[in-house]
């Protein structure tokens, strides 16, 4: 017999680990485990994605594809079959600066530019006097903004608020709204948690007042009810009696999130800014408040995103917003297209979508740049 | 602390009263020295009040506020519109936020009687018709028993409608939308066998259908919607102004005066068309005007039957043609008629 070590074979290595089979790994593995593990899942699967793609491509399809893109209202009634963005791009300027005095636009496009700026410069971490941008934008803004569009000072003509609208206004009100409603939904909130009777009592009746009523009746009776209070000869701006009856109505709601905030915070953290000596609104402002508001960052968004929205209200009181210039747009007889209507609500939900969902990217990225280990 | 906040209240309280004491100088002074008339219209109703392309208002409604701003500024283009819901026009009108309404609504015996309201004329005759397909055999809406409705919900369509199959002994289904857009294309779509709105609303639907030559229009009308527009009546000069108006257009029409010819017609030597120029007498007086507010009406808006051809008539996309309709002149068989002047 030779050397029976030759014979026998003793593996000095492990085997490299093989590929586990292509069915299990990889894309076509989590398909298969996700998608097709039965043959009633593989046949849900099979029916929804051609329902989903069914439905994308006739989106597409009616959007894109076959939509009219230029030519006027002929064009639209040769093929009634896809959207009518010329419909839009014809009225483009009404949808945005609605009914404002044509050589006048350049103080929305003014406001618009400023804006824009000092949302993005306010909230790039790297930018230069980030928070005097900041302040700037909260306070002297909207008050220059509103002297701006209306005019009466500084050579500017006057442009009445009964001409306002468009996306314009919508931008107006939601702003106006968001403004106001924080810091006095703040203040509501601190209010309500107050130990002296009469504050709290008042926050109280506010908060649970202007949560009871309907935004609608709200602008209703700002708009046509009060009115009828006033001597004659005392009549002040529409539109402001409506952002007013707005920023109440938002802040009430504001008031009740951040309670939410107030309530989440460990009572240690009032006892400790008490037993360092603070008086009540510096352990608010240097202890409470940070901790309370960056809790409820999302209801806050959230309110925000609410307030946009419901900003197409005002229609009630005869101001055409996004929604309502599109709306009367429609009834034009030389557009009375069967795409028309479509296009037209089309192009409003998408441009409320973009606008909702960058307020929400802006809140979440708010969140991280807060969030110091605090997050449960 | 308690006597100085009585003594502010009660100075509060007098001051208060004091000022609604000294209450309302007439409409008419007050759009003059403001500059412009407020007319509040519809949130877009083809034909009546809507936007055009360059984001004018433009439309039936429309020109009959420019019409008043013709007659009292000399100039049609000093007016302001407030697109106003169906909810807020009488509460915007009483409240002195517009000046005038002129939004396509009916003049009832409720709203004239209980609202504190003035219809100063009827500027157009609408009254509830139906649309059906031309498939389904069906040539008068008493042969409508047991078909499917389409309408808006909460409107007097829908009442009218109810009285209508109920009078008649027929059955229907109701099939109600919020908006005429929805309507439109449930009906275009095959969910029910009738559209029923006001006949003007039929005609500037129809051309949003599929095949708009595949339905037609019975010949029923089973309600009377004479829309007209409405004042406060508080102020009757201002209310004579409005009306007037209406009848300047619609006289200037029958005397054959339209805005080509109204220069010439202003050398008339008929003394009716001579009173409406303002060439002779002085009505204009009592209504607070120049005497060439009838040829600045004219001039710059146009007669009745003018406005009507340029927004509503046959050569419109609503395409409601007016021969022998109710929308014609009194002296061609229709309902269109107005007082004279002198």
């Amino acid at each position: 017999m030779s050397n029976p070590r030759s014979v026998f074979f003793v593996r000095k290595e492990f085997i490299s680990a093989r590929q586990a089979p292509a069915s299990t790994i990889g894309v076509l593995g989590w398909i298969r485990n996700n998608l097709f593990s039965t043959p009633f899942n593989s046949l849900l699967t099979v029916a929804l994605g051609g329902l989903g793609v069914w439905l994308i491509w006739g989106a597409l399809d009616w959007l894109i594809f076959n939509a009219v893109w230029a030519g006027g209202n002929e064009a639209c009634k040769v093929n009634p079959e896809g959207a009518c963005w010329t419909f839009i791009s014809t009225r483009f300027d009404q949808f945005v600066y609605g009914f404002y005095e044509k050589p006048e636009r350049w103080r929305v496009d003014l406001i618009l530019l400023v804006l824009f700026t000092g949302i993005f410069w306010s909230g790039w971490e790297r930018a230069p006097a980030r928070k005097w941008v900041g302040g700037f934008m909260l306070i002297p803004f909207p008050l220059i903004a509103w002297v701006v569009l209306y005019g009466g000072i500084f050579g500017l003509p006057v442009v009445e608020t009964s001409q306002w609208g468009g996306f314009t206004l919508t931008l107006v009100v939601s702003l106006i709204g968001i403004i106001v409603s924080l810091p006095l939904g703040i203040l509501l909130a601190l209010g309500r948690r107050s130990k002296m009777p009469i504050i709290h009592s008042t926050c109280l009746f506010f908060i649970e007042f202007w949560r009871g009523v309907p935004l609608i009746t709200v602008l209703f009776m700002a708009a046509y009810v009060l009115p009828l209070f006033f001597p004659a000869g005392l009549n002040f701006d529409q539109l402001l009696r409506a952002l007013i009856g707005f920023a109440l109505f938002a802040a009430a709601y504001m008031a009740e999130v951040v309670r939410g905030g107030l309530q989440s915070l460990n009572k240690g953290q009032y006892e400790a800014a008490d037993s360092l000596g603070l008086s009540y609104w510096k352990s608010m402002r240097l202890i409470i408040l940070p901790q309370a508001l960056k809790a409820v960052i999302p209801g806050i968004v959230n309110t925000f995103i609410g307030l946009f929205k419901d900003t197409t209200l005002v229609l009630i009181i005869g101001l055409l917003d996004l929604l309502g210039m599109v709306h009367a747009a429609i009834a034009d007889p030389n557009w009375s297209i069967r795409s028309v209507p479509t296009t037209g609500y089309a192009f409003v939900a998408i441009t409320f979508f973009i606008f909702c969902y960058g307020m929400s990217r802006y809140s979440r990225f708010v969140e991280e740049k807060l969030n110091t280990g605090h997050k449960r | 602390m308690k006597k100085l906040f009585l003594s502010c209240l009660s100075i509060a309280l007098l001051g208060g009263i004091a000022i609604a004491g000294g209450h309302e100088k007439g409409t008419l002074s007050a759009v003059k020295s403001k500059g412009h008339i407020q007319c509040g219209v519809s949130q877009g109703l083809p034909g009546f009040s809507n936007p055009d392309d360059q984001g004018n208002w433009s439309g039936l409604d429309v020109d009959f506020c420019r019409a008043m701003s013709a007659a009292v500024f000399g100039d049609a283009d000093k007016v302001k519109y407030t697109p106003l819901s169906a909810r807020a026009r009488f509460e915007a009108l009483r409240s002195g936020e517009i000046d005038v309404l002129a939004r396509n609504t009916t003049w009832t015996m409720q709203r004239d009687a209980t609202l504190g309201l003035e219809f100063v004329g009827v500027n157009y005759y609408d009254g509830q018709g139906f649309m059906v397909r031309k498939t389904l055999g069906v040539n008068s809406a008493m042969e409508l028993d047991g078909a499917s409705a389409c309408t808006n919900t909460g409107t007097t369509t829908e009442l009218n409608l109810t009285d209508f199959f109920r009078a008649n002994g027929m059955q229907f289904e109701l099939v109600a939308f919020e908006r005429a857009d929805e309507v439109v294309a449930a009906y275009d779509a095959g969910r029910c066998d009738v559209y029923t709105t006001d006949r003007s609303g039929l005609a500037a639907q129809r051309t949003k259908l599929s095949n708009p030559n595949d339905h037609k229009v019975l010949p029923e009308i089973i309600s009377k919607e004479p829309l007209g527009p409405v004042v406060r009546q508080d102020d009757p000069q201002w209310a004579d102004l409005a009306r007037w108006t209406l009848n300047a257009m619609i006289n200037a029409e029958e005397m054959g005066i339209d805005s080509s010819n109204v220069d010439s017609k202003r050398s008339d030597s008929n003394p009716a068309v001579k009173r409406l120029m303002g060439t002779e007498g002085d009505l204009h007086e009592a209504i607070g005007v120049n005497n060439d507010w009838a040829y600045n009406i004219v001039k710059q808006v146009g007669n009745y039957g003018e406005v009507y051809e340029r927004h509503v008539g046959a050569n419109t996309p609503l395409q409601l043609g007016r021969g022998g309709t109710v929308n014609d002149l009194w002296t061609n068989g229709g309902l269109i008629y107005a007082p004279p002047v002198r």
